[in-house]
């Protein structure tokens, strides 16, 4: 299998007129959500996955792949102009960012976010296109027991290291795989958790369960909270860089490149460690420490070209393993299983001219997202001051339209209700959506796993460590759910010098701190009219 | 005794807060300042920022004039703030400033002045910006 004449053919199909034309409307949605606070790359996805039944799968997914890329660059521009992430990656861009703005660099902030979004996403998808066949000459040796090792590490990763906290985390997950069970059996057809009602026999359907998660759930969330105060938006002109802040930033885009492709590939991703980890990075080897916490122009391209490159890597277990690591690339998995493509290690070989495709698509939606964001900046800006009840009352009608052209079954829309209510509890009670939306879509995938395995060894327990790359996975899991208990003993054991020591504490410094940033974007949430 | 302005940080805005400021001197009453939002948009350049209402009221206070500084951010437009505050301060003049419209604009957004012109049951003093 040759890369570079598959990644030409891929440039090929995804440059025909009509392709193009998907990745355009694409990042322009994409960079359109991603600009609006509340509103992510994974709702508009979810939104979107009824557009399946008509389109093509090449031309859906190039277009769900502009809306990834361009979710990541719109976000950064609300987090340098307002201070309000965008979206929960670019967090940390929004500590440096908004301070360059106040001090009337916004232009410079703007444009080393955006041209380093450019390097990072390119250099990441560079790297997709050359790791991802590799991992799948790995993966094809892999059997049952161990997929299923994999699959349970990346949910709990997923659970237990990202977010604020594991009983929350945990409780979504429960949550998620409870939904994922609903429906017939697939092996011995019998009917769970159906309580007697036919309809529920197929399943849920998990347009209707994204769409009623992150599109009703956020709708409510923001109607209860509708009004707050007004925010200013920094005002800016044409994004452009000097001299010196070239020199400033090349640098700090290749070392965030380096953070957030790793991170975003590994089962327990998410683009919020790498960025952050790449801000400290940054703060500690830069020549102008003093200007950190004022507005340092590597504060900003570090962690904006982390994220990015984050977004490429999160694509390689995506695409190779069909597993996924986020919520728009879980989203994006339903959407291949919707088309009946069968996603994990066989993908490359089944859908080649897709998967290739899509790739290419990733490098052209790059290119378009830099033209489209340099200059038009001021205007995205703008989005900004949409009022809030057209923009919901928008995504509403889209939603139900979606829930209900599933299977044109007005009980769908009960359940869009039902789910949308659980939706906004979870934002009530600071529930992460990520761990549900992975339990719901991976569950079935992880149960399948888990049945051929205990087929293969009969119905014996231990056929689950039958293969040496599932005993490694399952000591690993160990490990992340022992940690914090074995940290917190070794803090008891010796209070003195714990918060001194050296790459321990430096690991759990970093976490303390991507949690608060969580508990930033929450508060944010949770502020009261 | 009180002057209601209704006051925008736009050119209108001053021109109204100026001319607001030079007829409360002249009775000697109370200036009623209203910025007010919707609140419904992540982002409203029409909403004063801290900065804007804190120079406004050493402004006012360097005059010597008495006043109240209101920022009602409760999902009403800004006629009915400026209406309700008229009317629970018993108002006897309102300042607003004018801006150009074109009729079609007005016809789709609708006109705050306008609203206030009609509905007001005090004098309305109406400027444009310099």
């Amino acid at each position: 299998m040759d890369v570079w004449s598959s990644l030409m053919d891929g440039f090929a199909t995804a440059l025909t007129p009509m392709n193009f034309l998907y990745a355009v409307i694409g990042v322009i949605l994409g960079t359109a959500v991603g600009v609006l606070p509340g509103l992510g790359p994974a709702m508009t996805v979810a939104l979107l996955l009824p557009v399946t039944y008509a389109l093509e799968p090449t031309s859906a997914f190039i277009m769900f792949a502009g809306i990834y890329y361009g979710g990541m660059y719109g976000g950064s521009t609300t987090s340098i102009l307002l201070n309000t992430p965008g979206e929960s990656s670019s967090v940390v861009t929004a500590i440096e960012g908004n301070k360059m703005a106040k001090a009337g660099r916004a232009a410079q902030a703007l444009a080393t976010a955006a041209i380093g979004s450019f390097v990072a996403g390119t250099i990441g998808t560079a790297l997709l296109a050359v790791c991802a066949p590799i991992v799948v000459k790995f993966a094809v040796s892999l059997g049952a027991p161990s997929y299923f090792a994999i699959m349970v590490l990346a949910l709990l990763a997923v659970t237990a290291v990202l977010g604020s906290s594991r009983l929350r985390g945990f409780a979504s997950l429960g949550l998620g795989l409870a939904i994922g069970l609903v429906g017939m059996d697939s092996v011995t057809g019998q009917r769970r958790l159906t309580f007697g009602q036919p309809l529920l026999a197929d399943g849920l359907d998990i347009v209707v369960v994204a769409v009623a998660i992150f599109a009703v759930g956020e709708a409510l969330w923001v109607a209860a909270h509708l009004r707050r105060t007004p925010l200013h938006a920094i005002p800016v002109g044409q994004p452009w860089m000097g001299k010196s802040d070239w020199k400033r930033s090349w640098k700090p885009w290749l070392r965030g490149t380096a953070f957030g492709f790793p991170f975003g590939a590994l089962p327990a991703g998410g683009a919020e460690i790498p960025t952050f980890l790449s801000y400290v990075t940054e703060k500690r080897l830069s020549k102008h420490p003093e200007e950190f916490g004022k507005g340092a122009i590597e504060g900003v391209a570090g962690p904006e070209a982390a994220n990015n490159a984050a977004a490429a890597g999160t694509l390689t277990p995506m695409l190779a393993l069909g597993l996924p690591t986020n919520a728009t690339a879980a989203v994006m998995l339903a959407a291949f299983t919707s088309y009946g493509i069968q996603p994990g290690p066989q993908l490359f070989s089944s859908q080649g001219p897709l998967v290739w495709a899509l790739i290419a698509s990733l490098f052209i939606g790059n290119f378009l997202l830099l033209i489209i964001n340099l200059p038009l900046a001021p205007l995205w800006a703008k989005l900004l001051q949409l009022p809030r009840p057209y923009l919901y009352a928008g995504i509403l009608f889209f939603a139900t339209l979606g829930a209900y052209s599933v299977n044109l079954q007005a009980f769908d829309l009960v359940l869009l209700l039902v789910l949308g209510a659980l939706g906004f509890m979870m934002r009530r009670f600071g529930l992460p959506v990520l761990p549900l939306v992975l339990g719901v879509i991976l569950g079935p995938r992880i149960e399948g796993q888990l049945r051929k395995t205990l087929q293969l060894s009969a119905g014996d327990p231990a056929g689950l460590l039958g293969e040496p790359i599932a005993v490694g996975v399952y000591v690993i899991i160990a490990l992340i759910l022992a940690w914090p208990f074995a940290y917190k003993l070794f803090r008891r054991n010796r209070p003195a010098t714990a918060p001194a020591g050296g790459a321990a504490g430096l690991a759990t410094d970093t976490d303390d701190t991507v949690h608060s940033n969580h508990h930033a974007v929450y508060s944010d949430h949770k502020e009261q009219p | 005794m009180t002057v209601v302005v209704g006051y925008v940080p736009t050119p209108e805005g001053e021109a109204a807060l100026t001319q607001a400021i030079t007829e409360a001197r002249k009775n000697n009453t109370t200036l009623v300042l209203i910025n007010s939002s919707k609140g419904e948009a992540t982002v409203d350049n029409r909403f004063a920022q801290e900065g804007d209402i804190h120079d406004i009221e050493q402004r006012l206070a360097s005059q010597g004039i008495q006043y109240l500084v209101k920022r009602p951010v409760r999902g009403h437009d800004a006629a009915a703030e400026v209406l309700d505050a008229a009317e629970e301060h018993h108002a006897d003049l309102i300042v607003i400033g004018l801006r150009r419209r074109t009729p079609v604009g007005k016809l789709i957004m609708g006109s705050t002045s306008q609203r206030i012109l009609l509905e007001a049951d005090c004098p309305v003093l109406a400027v444009k910006a310099g």
